[in-house]
């Protein structure tokens, strides 16, 4: 199953290696992975996402924990929250496709953020399924690139 | 007062109550050394090998209960404590090591004798730092020493460029070490306490398996306590040695691959079961699913991340085994559930079982009259010490002898490679031993393979006068892996003999150390007697049986139920 991890962690030298050699040395897997400041300057936030049954989630989160610069491990699976990755596509755009690519990225409220000769740069967020979607539809028209980010995510508030 | 670099690394080290260190210096640490030689409150103990420094200083550590500190220089000096490191850190050993570095300004430049030893050592630390700013040392130093002996104890390394060592600073005041992000758990939850105390009353067959927390945790006589009070038995890892007493009559031994019988049909027909301070190593469990099937468990670790790893927990326990293992024996006397007496009455078929088993299938080995067998040297030893040395051990088969046939009865008085299982460790742990513990019996039962791998401490035991006897079980193989080429490997003895080998007797002469030969049954009372009577080095060659096995023996991947015999 896919489990959303977010690891507050102390913005220290080497603190990634510790996070990334932990995942080689005991053969979990990464998925995607995305960390950046928080409002606390010496604070970051990793986001990842992983694949694992139960069990081996739990030694995940558990081997994180004892990482000595790891503030804070969550497990969002059971929660309720919002999750986005952020996808920059190449895709031709010619005569003939150009409408039907426009099409496509409004229903998916996408932009175009660079235009050549013959290819659009569309840029589009969401959670990953969305933006696999937006790929399947727009590769028959011809993608030449993509870049993805990791996945990031945050827990809805409380509803009461 | 302005202190430099190398002068605030003394004081920290005094600050922290370390009297010896083992070190081996080299130019990125020639500052270090410097500083070392202007005082006389800490011993630095030359040894031959960076391997050897980090070997000694987790047998100082395990002796004494306290945080072992090894020194190297960097790029080679610090590679070659690798293999301590790792040791350390398998068997939660507390440890800070030192390692020197090249200048901040050349890091990153392949300068001469750089390494990244903080990336090198990452999963095999519990933590380490390098030091780039000259006002982090003493702080770094400080929570270095904190993390090695709270929690889970284990190595933590330091990487010191040679511009830290040399730059002045401030030497900042002791205060407490406060982190943000590490406070480990003590305290057990009372509700588990109370689900365990309760799941032990209903248990009709309950085995304690007892790890090697239970001696970091200094919790020997607590778990005593339990098992006295209600008449549980008690089996052993091979950290777990002394945790409890080898010769109660309700101890069981060690369990897993070479462990007895008797332990590990107890565990497999247990109904609940006590792990403290354990982990459920695969050598202990054999095949995982047959592992004490019927059983619910209860685990005890300081760790969380060691509970539910390998085996699923029925009632997980994150605490200090001493804590909890209080915890327990004062909800069991205060409980107007529990009668010890009525208890302990209720275990007696159950005890009477193992001892069926203990009866039918004992710790034993067919003596001979005309060849040393290993395991009477072991007993030989046993008895003419009281069983009372400090014992060390190398790998192998005399790893496993000394394991079966010398009965523990105090913790902190077996040092051996137990997670990582390091050739070589043996020799320079008896010197750290000894170093701990000058006026004791420390006695390194080795073979004649993994003695080879350290044997140039030779030297070091005798520049400083360590009288460790060191008792080479000499079979003239690499045993232990000739044993599994005997049964599974058709015989085919590829790579394990070892038929060109040194006189030992004259290798111990040549470093000024006394050799003593036996190759007769009857000479080895005799040669042990004589080698502690000796106040020096004394290597004992006992030539023994060469093609003995180590039984009981579990096969990899079988169940520990499925055991080869004597
Ligand atoms: C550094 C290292 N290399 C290899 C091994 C694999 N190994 C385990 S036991 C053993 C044989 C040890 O031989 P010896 O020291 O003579 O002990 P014996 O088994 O004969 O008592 C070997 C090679 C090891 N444990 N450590
Ligand atoms: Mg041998």
């Amino acid at each position: 199953m896919r489990h959303t991890i977010s690891v507050l962690l102390q913005n220290k030298p080497g603190v990634l290696s510790r996070v990334t050699g932990l995942f080689s040395g005991r053969g979990f897997n990464i998925e995607s992975l995305s960390v950046n400041r928080t409002l606390e300057a010496d604070v970051s936030c990793l986001t990842l996402v992983t694949t694992g049954d139960d069990a081996i989630v739990e030694q995940i989160t558990k081997q994180l924990h004892k990482l000595i610069d790891i503030i804070k491990v969550t497990d969002n699976s059971d929660a309720d929250c919002v999750e986005r990755d952020m996808i920059l596509i190449r895709v031709k755009a010619e005569a003939n496709t150009r409408a039907e690519v426009l099409r496509i990225i409004d229903i998916f409220r996408g932009k175009v953020v660079d235009v050549g000769p013959k290819t659009y740069m569309i840029e589009m967020t969401g959670n990953a399924t969305k933006l696999q979607a937006v790929v399947d539809l727009l590769r028959p028209i011809g993608i030449q690139e993509i870049v993805r980010t990791g996945t990031i995510a945050m827990q809805r508030a409380h509803k009461n | 007062m302005k202190v430099s670099g190398a002068q605030a690394f003394i004081k920290c080290l005094e600050e922290q109550g370390v009297e010896v260190m083992f070190g081996f210096p080299g130019g990125a640490v020639i500052d270090l050394y410097d500083e070392i030689l202007k005082q006389d409150k800490i011993t630095h103990v030359l040894v031959r090998h960076e391997q050897a420094a980090v070997h000694a200083a987790d047998a100082y550590g395990r002796v004494r209960g306290e945080v072992g500190v090894a020194l190297a220089t960097s790029g080679p000096g610090a590679t070659n404590t690798v293999t301590g490191i790792a040791s350390a850190y398998c068997d939660s050993i507390p440890m800070v090591v030192f390692t020197g570095q090249v200048p901040t300004m050349l890091i990153g430049n392949d300068a001469f004798q750089e390494v990244d030893i903080v990336g090198i050592t990452r999963p095999v630390t519990k933590h380490n730092y390098l030091v780039k700013n000259a006002e982090d040392l003493v702080p770094t130093i400080r929570e270095a020493f904190h993390i090695a002996r709270t929690g889970r104890p284990g190595p933590v390394l330091i990487d010191l460029p040679k511009d830290v060592i040399s730059a002045m600073i401030d030497f900042p005041e002791m205060k407490p070490v406060k982190m943000r992000t590490y406070r480990p758990t003590y305290e057990p939850h009372p509700g588990q306490i109370e689900k365990a105390c309760k799941a032990i009353l209903k248990a009709k067959n309950p085995v304690i398996y007892a790890g090697g927390g239970v001696i970091a945790a200094n919790s020997n006589e607590e778990l005593t306590e339990l098992a006295n009070k209600l008449g549980i038995p008690v089996t052993m890892t091979l950290m777990g040695l002394g945790g409890f007493p080898g010769t109660h009559d309700l101890s069981l031994g060690m369990l897993g691959m070479h462990g007895t019988y008797y332990a590990n049909m107890a565990v497999a027909h247990s109904d609940v079961l006590i792990a403290v301070g354990a982990r459920f190593d695969d050598r202990v469990t054999g095949r995982i699913d047959a592992f004490a099937p019927n059983a619910k468990i209860i685990h005890i670790d300081i760790d969380p991340a060691s509970i539910s790893k390998n085996v699923d927990v029925d009632i997980p326990i994150v605490a200090d085994c001493k804590h909890a293992l209080t915890a327990m024996n004062s909800w069991f006397d205060r409980s107007d559930a529990c009668d010890p007496a009525v208890t302990i009455k209720k275990h007696g078929p159950w005890l009477k079982e193992i001892n069926d088993w203990k009866k039918k299938h004992p710790l034993a080995y067919v003596q001979d009259s005309d060849i040393i067998k290993p395991q009477f040297v072991v007993e030989k030893l046993h008895e003419l010490t009281g069983g009372d040395a400090i014992i060390t051990t190398e790998v192998g088969q005399n790893q496993m002898w000394a394991a079966q046939f010398y009965q523990f009865n105090k913790p902190r008085n077996f040092m051996t490679s137990g997670g990582l299982g390091v050739m070589g460790y043996g020799f320079p742990a008896a010197i750290g031993a000894q170093m701990a513990a000058p006026d004791r019996t420390v006695i390194g039962i080795a073979g004649d393979g993994s003695l080879q791998m350290n044997i140039q401490e030779l030297a070091t035991a005798r520049q400083y006068k360590c009288p460790v006897k060191i008792a080479i079980l000499n079979n003239h193989y690499l045993g232990m892996v000739r044993q599994w080429q005997e049964l599974f490997y058709d015989k085919q003895y590829s790579a394990t003999v070892l038929d060109v080998a040194p006189d030992f007797v004259k290798l111990a002469e040549a470093y000024g150390a006394v050799g003593l030969r036996a190759t007769k049954p009857s000479e080895v009372e005799p040669v042990i007697k004589e080698a502690l009577a000796t106040d020096n080095t004394v290597m004992m060659d006992f030539v023994v049986a060469r093609e003995e096995g180590v039984f009981p023996m579990v096969p990899a991947g079988k169940a520990t139920t499925e055991m080869l015999l004597v």
